[in-house]
């Protein structure tokens, strides 16, 4: 054991010294310097262009109560909220079968879901009209219930929920899986019932993982934008998004487009921290 | 009193389990090499595996007969499983796992009967710590508090002391027959190490997914395992 230990980290400081001695010298300093900040560019300019141009803008925080922001700001709360309680709802039983039992068919349920996650939105938005339109699969049925989806904030919410809801089964899948099952036998033979089982051992173990996942999951909702527009429109206090106000805006007020996107910006942010975060325990006293 | 006669086949594996026994002894132990079936009676034993065929049962209680339809679950057995990595959950302390089956677990009764089974294996002052902050032999205390806490009929115990040194490993032996002669518990005890049938009354040896020997005589037990663990001795080293 404690021969074998020392024969691995001996292999890896070669390793290392190997990968020191090949990285910088041999490569001209312009090729790595040249592309490197070239891309950080790209991706650093346009959200400085954001902040920069509101911080020159007049009374950028008044901007942000008139109507078109605030109904906005509204829908969205209410609509990623919904999602996100969708998601948690229905993905983690979902998220639990997937990572713990096999039976026909697993890959392709597998594959169906994490379809969404590269499918582009456009498309979903007409998989939704034509699976819940009035001339859709469900259409005749949803008619005489007298229920109307398309351009109703259900739509909104079902255009989240067809984007993000997977993103956040996904994460679940793996937080479940990366809880060792010993775990769920002990607390079985200790009386335990499976349900208790799941609160107080299964979940508490996953929760990281869990949460990152719904961190996701509503950063996703709250960015939705193709498959919302064109299953539920953009009508103000209604359908109307943060990021469709956005796109809104910048035809009618561009000044409330520019709070929107500093305050996404912002938020996105502060979403990135508490994701960090949430990787980060993955390393608490007990791991 | 424990009967046992499961057979059970793990396909991806290529393996079969096929194994009858029966015993009174207080302490028996399951002896073979790794992956020769031992482990896998123990968790069906525990309810964790479900045989394709045959018929457990404990102290004249059926666990488990296929044919006729009897399966209890883990819950309703009523055994002590401690894993081989003892299974404490990482996310509580050493009182809230000790105390994790009882039906009560807050409020001062069961604050005392956790107490009083922390004092017995001597974990009294290391109640508010977290499992990783044990070492082995500490780990292995709480694993045992937690399933003795709940006065199971039997307990069963995987490579209790696989995880555990040399020196320590003879510690905890002695250790854990005290505490089995203080409580008066059975045990079935899987191990793949000879030196572990000292503390055994009664031995089954296992090879292959059957059991190709047993004594009640543990010197002889030893000298059946060291037959067909050709290995036992370098394993260890």
């Amino acid at each position: 054991m404690g021969f074998r230990a020392s024969l691995s980290t001996a292999r890896l400081e070669t390793v290392k010294a190997r990968m020191r001695s090949w990285q910088l010298p041999s490569w001209p300093q312009a090729l790595v310097a040249g592309p490197s900040l070239l891309f950080v560019a790209i991706i650093g300019l346009p959200v400085f262009a954001i902040l920069a141009r509101v911080a020159q803008s007049e009374a950028p925080l008044q901007t942000l109560t008139r109507p078109i922001v605030l109904e906005a700001l509204r829908v969205s709360a209410i609509t990623t909220a919904c999602t996100l309680a969708g998601a948690l709802l229905l993905g983690t039983p979902l998220a639990y079968v997937l990572a713990r039992r096999r039976f026909p068919g697993h890959a392709l349920l597998d594959s169906l879901l994490e379809l969404p996650m590269v499918l582009p939105p456009a498309v979903a938005g007409v998989g939704l009209l034509f699976a819940f339109g009035r001339r859709g699969l469900l259409g005749d049925q949803l008619a005489a219930a007298g229920i109307s989806i398309p351009f109703t904030a259900t739509a909104v919410v079902l255009a989240q929920f067809f984007v993000a809801a997977p993103f956040y089964v996904r994460a679940a899948r793996a937080a479940f899986e990366s809880v060792d099952p010993e775990f769920e036998i002990v607390s079985h033979t200790l009386g335990v019932s499976s349900w208790l089982t799941f609160v107080r051992v299964t979940v508490p173990l996953a929760f990281p993982g869990l949460l990152s996942g719904a961190t996701t999951c509503w950063a996703r909702a709250l960015g939705e934008f193709g498959a919302t527009i064109m299953f539920a429109g953009s009508f103000l206090g209604r359908t109307q998004t943060l990021p469709l106000a956005i796109y809104a805006g910048l035809e009618s007020d561009l000044d409330a487009a520019m709070a929107i996107s500093a305050l996404l910006t912002v938020l996105s942010f502060g979403l990135l921290l508490i994701l960090r975060a949430s990787l980060r325990a993955r390393n608490p006293v007990y791991a | 009193m424990l009967e046992l006669s499961i057979q059970k086949r793990f396909p991806e594996h290529d393996f079969a389990l096929d194994v009858c026994l029966a015993t009174e002894a207080p302490i028996a132990a399951l002896i073979g090499p790794s992956g020769s079936g031992k482990t896998q009676t123990l968790r069906s034993v525990a309810g964790a595996v479900r045989p394709d065929q045959g018929r457990i049962v404990l102290d004249g209680r059926v666990l488990f007969d296929r044919s006729l339809g009897i399966d209890l679950s883990p819950q309703e057995r009523h055994v002590g499983y401690v894993p081989q990595h003892y299974g404490l959950f990482p996310h509580l302390d050493v009182a809230a796992n000790v105390g994790f089956g009882l039906k009560h677990r807050h409020g001062s009764p069961a604050a005392e009967r956790i107490g009083r089974m922390l004092a017995t294996v001597g974990m009294e002052r290391l109640a508010h710590r977290y499992p990783m902050q044990l070492s082995g032999g500490q780990q292995q205390r709480v694993a045992l508090a937690r399933a003795l806490i709940l006065e199971p009929r039997i307990l069963l115990l995987d490579e209790p002391f696989a995880a555990l040194d040399g020196t320590l490993r003879a510690a905890l032996r002695a250790e854990l027959n005290e505490l089995q002669q203080r409580l008066r518990f059975h045990m079935l005890l899987v191990t793949h190490d000879p030196e572990d049938l000292q503390l055994a009354t009664e031995c089954f040896v296992y090879a292959g997914g059957r059991i190709v020997g047993g004594s009640q005589s543990p010197p002889d037990a030893a000298r059946l395992a060291t037959e067909v663990l050709p290995d036992a001795r370098g394993e260890r080293s």
